[in-house]
């Protein structure tokens, strides 16, 4: 059930996407960070996290489930650490993915060329 | 002939009719939804299989996901998926990885300092940028709210 849940979930965020691309010009970068602060909202409001819990992966892998992990992070660390836990806790929570992205996209970019065309 | 910048526009939503919107949507719809269905399985073979509790098992997934998405764009794999998938290749974290593996193999040329590693965030930067700034933001409104006695 999982499953389903995950795939149209996560295929109807990106449909949210695909419609923002074909009827407004907005670049693909442009979406991915409006997608990221959306989820910086919704996981500040306490709402993504319900998502999460139905549908999993289909509410996590989209970019904008880096945005919960991001507020999540800085609410929980403010919590803990008083102020500085709005410095500490969203670059901590997505410590992982982040230097995961810099990490293999620096080797990745290192071994392989692009296409010749 | 010269168009403005309306007129070209108009052409292009002449010229790119409902059903093809249809389409770029169902196709964006499938590939979305399977990428997700392959991080759920990698979730549940980290928390389920091997033990790993729920918060580092997806923080696993994003990093496996990280990695496909950026080995995917390595071998050009993952760029003639994209083509087809529009939004569905963009949204989930793997073109998250593509969006800085991508630039960053193209500007190779440039030097391995401001070719390579300059280029790898012309888009990740932004959303790096936009998403702590928002999620600081939203830590210092809780820190607010914990000050005026409400409750976390």
């Amino acid at each position: 059930m999982t499953y389903l849940n995950a795939f149209w979930v996560g295929g109807l965020i990106c449909v949210a996407a695909q419609i923002l691309i074909d009827k407004t010009k907005l670049t693909p970068g442009r979406i991915l960070v409006a997608f990221v602060v959306i989820g910086v909202i919704l996981g500040g409001l306490g709402i993504y996290d319900k998502l999460v819990e139905f549908a999993g992966a289909g509410a996590t892998v989209p970019i904008v489930g880096f945005g919960n992990v991001l507020a999540k992070g800085a609410i929980k660390a403010v919590g803990e650490k008083g102020l500085l836990g709005a410095l500490l806790g969203g670059a901590q929570a997505a410590a992982g993915g982040i230097s995961a992205s810099i990490v293999f996209g620096f080797l990745i970019a290192l071994i392989f060329n692009p296409k010749s065309k | 002939m010269q168009y403005s910048k309306k007129e070209y526009l108009d052409y292009l939503n002449q010229k790119s009719p409902n059903s093809t919107i249809v389409k770029d949507m169902i196709c964006a719809f499938l590939v979305g939804g399977i990428i997700c269905v392959i991080g759920q399985a990698f979730y549940d073979l980290y928390n389920k299989a091997f033990g790993i509790d729920e918060e580092t098992a997806r923080t696993a997934v994003s990093v496996t996901m990280v990695f496909l998405g950026a080995f995917l764009t390595g071998i050009n794999v993952y760029g003639k998926i994209a083509k087809y998938a529009g939004a569905g290749t963009l949204v989930p974290i793997t073109g998250f990885a593509n969006a800085i593996v991508s630039p960053a193999m193209e500007f190779k040329k440039e030097g391995l300092v401001l070719g390579l590693a300059a280029k790898m965030f012309v888009i990740a930067g932004p959303v790096l940028v936009y998403g702590i700034t928002a999620s600081a933001f939203v830590g210092v409104i809780y820190y607010i709210i914990g000050l005026m006695g409400g409750s976390i």
